[in-house]
């Protein structure tokens, strides 16, 4: 506390040290943990409107059968980039962009531990995004399917699959340092009196999400790099004909995907622990084993990848192991649900916008859970693997799952980020016409796979009786398309009310609500002392012994926030890092050395001079002047 | 505070909107309901995993069944526990306060850790036997077919009858069928190694076209799927009960034209069978010279620069202009072609007017075709066509 920042302008290096905190450009040089939330966020909410812009073609060739409205070599660049674009591109970004907000704020911290290496993760997950999307334009998209089986993947003539290995590696790049960065942070930056077992739902289970990731991506990393090896440098990993095995990326690559999936839910279950105790004003049931549930579904993750491969012919001992690791990873997943009904018994339900996206996370999960189980049931998956029954499933848990959450995150801390609410009225239309689309959509789904329709068929003869439902699932997905326009239009709106969010609105019980709704640069005045779990509902409320509850007399320590607007010269004093180029300009460093893979050394040698000269000037620059 | 914002709202605005919140739930419930129920009388779906015609998918069905209603149990006990709470402890401006603090209660959640675990152990035995007893060979009067994957469709080779065909997979009924799961074509440029075919023949190139890639043999109403892998020989056990025809399709990705990679099974009575076989071992009909048949015919054998039918193409019985037998070289073996019932990937029904348009532009009706255009006049095309649809 007791350094004091003195602007010089000194040069740090090759370029001048930026020192502007906001207005346009600031943008780009943040290394503030919330400016770069709000980027991914807003980076990850443009790649769900492209990727839900694939999904409707999608729809629209599928709404009748025998189509050509988009040809096949077009159809399979687009289910390949939906994929791609919804897992890597939205709904891991997206839950980065929570956990780099929230987390800090959560336990108490000014910042992540890395600012600097923060907006690197940033910058490299938006340049690598871009440079798959570049593939358009560069001779074709990705063509192989989000899970790129080898040897199809390898053999395809177009360049697209190089564009995805490289692209994959680039974003993979930017979670392990992430990873790293915000795991870190959890559990070096709380502040006093935060032990583990206060901590917040959610950051527990960013905890776990960012350990998965930095132990699934070594495991995709390999299997990019063979293939794009195989791919253009003549390696022979996947080729059976000599002595390389297809069913070798498989295993990699879903030794990666089932953590990954849960990579994928796990920010949204925290959201929904969140969310539910403030709006049924009762603590989590059983924060305790919501807690370890997370964990062990975390640690059993590693254990099931084979369920996604009963049908290769790994034998029946294996398809045996992984149909029980599978059915044993269902009992956490059980107990989360049990004990969010369990929170919301006996509470006081208010059903504002936020909620109701949880509530409808936990419906829409409950199914996908039941029908993730079914797959467990080897000789029966026999049938359902690869057909849109699958389709249905995980769309179950990654749409009504994932994004129905991560919505609810949005609704819920809009006013702790904008200062702002989003409208009530806007925000339910949002809710009930995409829990309508979504149901419309998806749920036809399961019929479609169980009467026999294969996934990734880019039309299907009439004579197979599958146009009815096919035709109700793309008027569905309109539907979900309007409610996102609902969401846009109110988003925007919400900017043209004035910044005079209180800083604790909902009533809420975690220390993000401390501080003023936005949070200053600096986070908190001071940093927080920690007395028990959902510490501010506590500095609010007082508990008796049998669970009553009396509000603590006003003037009490909640107020604390609110009163930072009066004195003079408010964070005085706080030693904050400062904004620096240097991540933009190493990351921009990877997309290069991926196009010299592609088209030439050349622009690889300038990608490397790039990437070493951001980090030269990165090293050479302090970290605050 | 200017807005009013969720929790601190006056009463009554919430209060409003819980009621219709709730009927809307209600109707939502509803309409889903619905939605099951017509799912159950859908229209006619002919390739339906849900109506099993042999002993291996009625197992698979037998337990899809159960668990099915099972995990309807549970959803219904589980939504229905939701919908309850929701309404029972929404939010009501007579209730004064906040509600008493529960953090827990240790019991329950053990109960609701013991009750799923039992549930899935349930589950989980006649899952491993099922699988175990699919896993088995199986005994008896078993007839055994080699079936490959191709770039994009199926070739059968039947060992024992010494019969090749292809899309159309012929089967006896009330008898199980082994097949033998190769992958066909070229791995990144050699061909990739294959148990279901013999080596060439002396002096003759490694049979290969296409590329060698990841397939999915799947004819719903008989068996579940096996994967198709190149370097890799899988099994897949099917049956027929009753003669008819199952339609199926390739359920993994293999590239461009997946759509269009289907098979249709005909399961014949073991006497009706016994006939289809001794009609396809017979050689392949020589036409007799004139008319567009016997024109078809030297138009198949001519030798043409840019690729000669003949160079994938085989014709049992019959030699090429050195003497040579035609044997397949990629393509399928014609030597019965038209008493197929489809052709292409069976994707289109054996008709002269689709195969006029076939003749003209391969990858124009199967996009990325291994089969390329060859040009060929109007003529040629009408003389192929009456050649093809006469190799009954």
């Amino acid at each position: 506390m007791a350094s004091v920042s003195v602007p010089t302008d000194r040069r740090g290096g090759l370029l001048r040290r930026p020192s502007a905190t906001s207005g346009f450009w600031s943008w780009f040089t943040t290394v503030d943990h919330k400016k770069i939330g709000i980027l991914y966020g807003i980076t990850a909410f443009a790649f769900f409107l492209i990727g839900g812009g694939e999904a409707l073609l999608i729809r629209v060739q599928l709404a009748r059968p025998d189509q050509d409205f988009l040809n096949a070599a077009v159809y399979n660049e687009m289910f390949t980039m939906h994929g791609i674009t919804m897992v890597f591109l939205v709904v891991m970004p997206l839950s980065a962009a929570f956990f780099n907000y929230f987390l800090p704020l959560m336990i108490g911290a000014r910042d992540v531990a890395f600012p600097r290496l923060n907006a690197f993760s940033y910058w490299a997950f938006l340049f690598g995004g871009l440079f798959v999307y570049s593939s358009w334009f560069l001779g074709g998209a990705p063509n192989g399917g989000w899970f790129g089986y080898a040897p199809n993947s390898v053999v395809d003539p177009t360049r697209g699959m190089t564009f995805y290995a490289i692209g994959l590696l680039i974003t993979g790049i930017a979670s392990t340092v992430s990873a790293f960065n915000l795991a870190v942070t959890v559990i070096n930056m709380r502040a006093p009196g935060m032990t583990l077992f206060r901590m917040p739902v959610f950051v527990w289970m960013g905890l776990v999400v960012q350990l998965l990731l930095a132990f699934s991506l070594p495991v995709i990393t390999i299997g990019l790099v063979e293939l794009l090896f195989d791919r253009q440098f003549g390696t022979r990993f996947f080729d059976p004909a000599s002595g390389g095995d297809p069913v070798l990326w498989q295993h990699l690559f879903w030794l990666f995907g089932h953590p990954e999936v849960y990579i994928l839910i796990l920010p949204a279950m925290g959201i929904v622990s969140e969310i539910l105790p403030v709006f049924a004003r009762k603590p989590l049931f059983g924060y305790q084993f919501v807690v370890f549930s997370g964990i062990a579904i975390g640690f059993i993750g590693f254990g099931v990848w084979a369920h996604h491969m009963f049908a290769v012919g790994l034998g029946p001992a294996a398809n045996t192991a992984f149909a029980v690791s599978t059915m044993i990873i269902a009992i956490p997943t059980g107990v989360k649900i049990f004990n969010w009904l369990g929170t919301l018994w006996k509470g006081d339900i208010r059903f504002a916008t936020p909620m109701l996206f949880s509530i409808g996370f936990i419906a829409m999960f409950i199914i996908g859970g039941l029908s993730g189980v079914t797959h467990a049931v080897v000789p029966s998956d026999y049938q359902q693997t690869d057909t849109y029954y699958i389709v249905a499933h995980f769309h179950y848990v990654l749409f009504g799952g994932a994004i129905f959450g991560l919505f609810a995150g949005t609704y819920y801390w809009w006013p702790k980020v904008f200062g702002r609410l989003l409208n009530e009225r806007a925000g339910k239309v949002h809710f009930w016409l995409m829990l309508i689309g979504f149901n419309m959509t998806f749920g036809p789904m399961h019929v479609l796979g169980l009467q026999g329709m294969p996934r990734r068929i880019q039309s299907y003869p009439d004579s197979l009786g599958l146009t009815f439902w096919n035709t109700v699932a793309s008027i569905g997905a309109f539907i979900i398309a309007v409610s996102i326009l609902v969401f846009l239009v109110a988003a925007i709106a919400s900017f043209r009310k004035p910044k005079e969010m209180e800083a604790d609105p909902w009533d809420a019980r975690t220390l993000e609500w401390a501080t003023s709704s936005p949070p200053p640069e600096f986070n908190f005045e001071e940093i927080p002392v920690v007395h028990s779990i959902d510490d501010l509902w506590h500095q609010k409320y007082a508990e008796t012994e049998g669970g009553r509850v009396v509000p603590v007399a006003a003037g009490g320590s909640g107020e604390a926030a609110a009163a930072s607007h009066d004195g003079d010269a408010p964070g005085h004093g706080i030693h904050l890092p400062g904004p620096s180029y240097y991540p933009l300009v190493a990351s921009l460093g990877l997309p290069l050395i991926g196009y010299g893979l592609i088209f030439g050394v050349g622009f690889a040698v300038v990608g490397v001079v790039v990437l070493l000269a951001g980090f030269f000037g990165w090293i050479l620059e302090p970290s605050a002047e | 505070m200017l807005q009013c914002a969720g929790l601190r709202c006056p009463p009554e605005a919430t209060q409003g909107e819980t009621g219709k919140v709730r009927r809307r739930t209600l109707l939502v419930l509803g309409s889903m309901a619905l939605a099951v129920v017509l799912a159950a009388c859908a229209p006619n779906a002919t390739q339906s995993a849900l109506e099993p015609a042999g002993p291996y998918a009625e197992k698979a069905h037998n337990l899809f069944v159960p668990v099915f209603w099972v995990a309807v149990a549970i959803f219904v006990l589980v939504e229905g526990l939701l919908v309850i709470f929701l309404v029972r402890y929404r939010h009501r401006p007579a209730r004064a306060g906040i509600p008493p603090q529960v953090h827990g209660n240790t019991r329950l959640e053990i109960a609701w850790t013991i009750l799923p675990t039992l549930i899935l152990a349930g589950v989980a035995v006649p899952t491993v036997a099922t699988i175990w007893d699919l896993a088995a060979e199986p005994q008896g009067d078993v007839l055994e077919v080699n079936v490959l994957g191709h770039q994009w469709w199926w070739e059968f080779d039947y060992p024992e009858q010494q019969i090749i065909t292809a899309n159309v997979l012929h089967i006896p009924t009330g008898r199980p069928v082994s097949l033998t799961l190769c992958a066909a074509g070229l791995g990144y440029e050699q061909p990739a190694p294959s148990q279901c075919q013999p080596g060439p023949p002396e002096g003759l190139p490694p049979a290969g076209i296409g590329d060698s890639v990841i397939h999915s043999f799947w004819v719903p109403a008989l068996a579940g799927t096996q994967d198709v892998v190149p370097g890799q020989t899988n099994m897949l056990t099917i049956q027929a009960d009753e003669p008819g025809t199952y339609p199926g399709q390739c359920k993994e990705f293999c590239g461009l034209s997946h759509k269009d990679m289907r098979v249709l099974v005909v399961a014949h009575t073991p006497e009706d069978f016994a006939a289809w076989v001794a009609g396809q071992q017979e050689p392949a009909p020589v036409p007799e010279a004139g008319g567009d048949v016997a024109a078809g015919f030297d138009v198949f054998l001519e030798h043409r620069d840019d690729g000669s039918c003949t160079d994938c193409h085989a014709l049992r019985g019959v030699e090429g202009p050195e003497d040579v037998p035609l044997l397949a070289n990629g393509g399928p073996d014609l030597t019965h072609f038209a008493s197929r019932d489809c052709f292409a990937g069976c994707s289109f029904a054996t008709n002269e007017e689709n195969l006029r348009r076939w003749l003209d532009d391969p990858p124009a009706m199967k996009p990325g075709s291994w089969m390329p255009e060859y040009d060929l006049t109007d003529e040629e095309i009408d003389q192929l066509v009456a050649f093809l649809m006469s190799l009954e």
